[in-house]
């Protein structure tokens, strides 16, 4: 039986959820007009007063947000609310370039927590269940998140963070934890590691992941799903916007419902910025319409997707996204083709490699090179040179036939690519160096 | 008839074979035949050892991945052509050799010992016996 943390707003009429979506747009416009005065002047760039926001219906005429403004904006510029009345901050991991630091009143909390618990219900929890979170705590949205929510849902909540995976493992089974909370490439190594301790998945008491804050393919949710016995599902959110929980999986298992209530999702043309229509793929915006202390108006999240309002079997309402398809930002282009990690990463998992890789993109003599290491498992490794090199070879037609071009494949010895607690390094581009 | 060989994945950067043997050492593990196999990237050690399971226990904990086979181990005769005679003898039976390597261990017995990974052992022990030719079994080996 599907379960709901808010029935009625989640399955609520298509005809509900526009006026919600109206009335708050319309709010926040006000709000960011007379509170924020980087907004107030992006918006007099292109000639527009709150008064010409009248519904939804006009989200198209307003300007975008990037993450270039927000690094311009660092750190007050879109603080929407004066700062005795926020109560927290939540920073990115800043791989690349400064932090973005937002910020959250306490209903801000309030709200996104109950977008995680939202999640954690349509994974099939309940007050029964013993919640771990193993994603980080602290500046990383990951652990306050889904703690948060897993207290408003009523499961036992085991706040581990990440890190000391014998302990998590001790944990999971003294004291039965029953869902896991995680990265997706920390769920793996979680399940390796239990596998390598000789446990079967009928040994495990988990019964559901969430896991979230990386891409992750469809053939590492069997392979996690495999090893621990469990159902995986997705989460998705930014730091910008809350955290996780600004969509969800469902017990479909395809696509995360949206949580339209708070937040409007659009597909653009990354290109031309224009709006394109469901189904489309393109470029994800969304626009916070609930969020006090740090709205965001259709911002820019570069991630590559697609969006549907066909009827779902759990009984919820709310737009499904996909998986994103890659970032923008995270696709290679090497020798002039597009290549996103996640493909090779496919490749890997169908020829029976671990998900663990990682991408070397070099230049030598003015061509690209691209190297993807993998680690050799006990699975993978006979004493037969010659088997060794066929396999070798035959992934190395898998990576060609997928990207349409060459790449080398190093093995390497296991456990030598760092595994992350946090998010992966997947790749790294000695290009840019 | 046999004996167990551990072959062992490294990878093929500077030190890997120097912190594999650390490891042996480390442990007191004697090798008694060992052989290095490469490829372009990657090689395969090949070791015989006095313990096989503290061998593949110590390695497993120190994080390498490895695997077990059946090779013989052959008593070369002390005679002039002694290599020649096995060979002849596996080659008659028509059992592969897929490779072959020297048996480092011969502290008392004062014979020459090879080590031989064949296609078929049932066929290459039945010939190696008929031309009066000896092999030597795993628990021999912590003698040797
Ligand atoms: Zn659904």
């Amino acid at each position: 039986m599907e379960r709901y943390y808010q029935p009625e707003i989640e399955c609520a009429s298509r005809e509900q959820i526009k006026a919600w979506q109206d009335e708050r747009l319309v709010k926040q416009v006000r709000h960011v007009w007379d509170n924020v005065p980087y907004y107030r002047k992006k918006m007099e760039e292109k000639g527009l007063t709150p008064d010409d926001i009248r519904s939804s219906d006009d989200l198209y005429k307003l300007p975008f947000v990037t993450k270039a403004d927000l690094r311009e904006a660092y750190p007050y510029g879109l603080v929407a609310k004066p700062l005795k009345e926020c109560v927290r901050i939540q920073s990115t991991s800043g791989t690349t370039g400064k932090r973005v630091v937002a910020f959250y009143t306490q209903h801000d909390i309030d709200l996104w927590e109950d977008c995680c618990a939202r999640a954690i219900m349509a994974a099939g929890g309940t007050d029964e269940d013993v919640c771990q979170v193993s994603y980080g705590y602290g500046l990383f949205t990951g652990g306050p998140g889904l703690n948060g929510g897993s207290h408003k849902v009523g499961c036992l909540t085991i706040p581990t963070s990440s890190g000391n995976t014998e302990r998590q493992i001790m944990f999971i089974q003294d004291l039965n934890a029953t869902i896991l909370c995680c990265t997706p490439s920390y769920a793996a190594y979680i399940g390796e590691t239990m596998k390598e301790m000789g446990l079967a998945p009928e040994q495990i008491p988990l019964k559901a992941g969430i896991f979230g804050a990386e891409a992750w393919s469809e053939e590492m949710r069997q392979d996690i799903q495999n090893t621990l016995g469990i159902k995986a599902y997705d989460i998705y959110g930014l730091t910008e916007l809350s955290g996780p929980g600004v969509s969800f999986e469902c017990s479909a298992q395809s696509g995360m419902h949206i949580n339209e209530d708070h937040f409007i999702a659009e597909i653009i043309d990354p290109d031309t910025g224009e709006v394109l229509p469901e189904g489309s793929k393109g470029e994800l915006v969304f626009t916070s319409i609930t969020k006090e202390a740090f709205p965001l108006l259709r911002y820019r999240t570069r991630d590559i997707c697609m969006l549907t309002r066909e009827k779902c079997s759990c009984g919820r309402t709310h737009v499904k996204m996909c998986k994103p398809m890659g970032r923008s930002d995270d696709m290679l282009i090497i020798r002039g083709v597009n290549v996103f990690p996640s493909q090779i990463e496919t490749v890997l998992l169908n020829h029976g490699y671990p998900a663990n890789y990682q991408i070397v993109v070099d230049r030598v003599k003015s061509t690209d090179t691209l190297d993807v290491q993998v680690e050799m498992t006990p699975e993978m490794f006979t004493d037969n040179m010659g088997e060794i090199d066929r396999r070798q070879r035959e992934l190395v037609d898998g990576l060609r036939s997928m990207l349409g071009l060459a790449a080398k494949v190093t093995l390497v010895a296991p456990k030598s690519i760092v595994r992350s607690e946090g998010k992966a390094v997947r790749v790294i581009d000695k290009r840019k160096i | 008839m046999s004996i167990k060989q551990i072959s062992v994945f490294l990878e093929n950067v500077p030190g890997a074979l120097y912190a594999m043997t650390g490891v042996l050492a480390q442990n007191k593990i004697d090798m008694r035949a060992f052989t290095l196999a490469e490829a372009s990237d990657f090689g395969i050690a090949r070791i015989i050892v006095d313990d096989l399971y503290k061998t593949t226990t110590v390695l497993k904990d120190a994080g390498y991945v490895h695997s077990i086979s059946d090779v013989l181990g052959v008593v070369i005769p002390d005679s002039p052509g002694g290599l020649n005679r096995v060979l002849q003898a596996l080659t008659d039976a028509q059992v592969n050799v897929e490779y072959m390597y020297v048996f480092l261990g011969h502290k008392t017995t004062g014979s020459a010992y090879m080590i031989f990974k064949v296609a078929d052992i049932a066929a290459a022990s039945a010939a190696l016996a008929a031309r009066g030719i000896r092999t030597i079994e795993q628990e021999e080996l912590e003698k040797l």
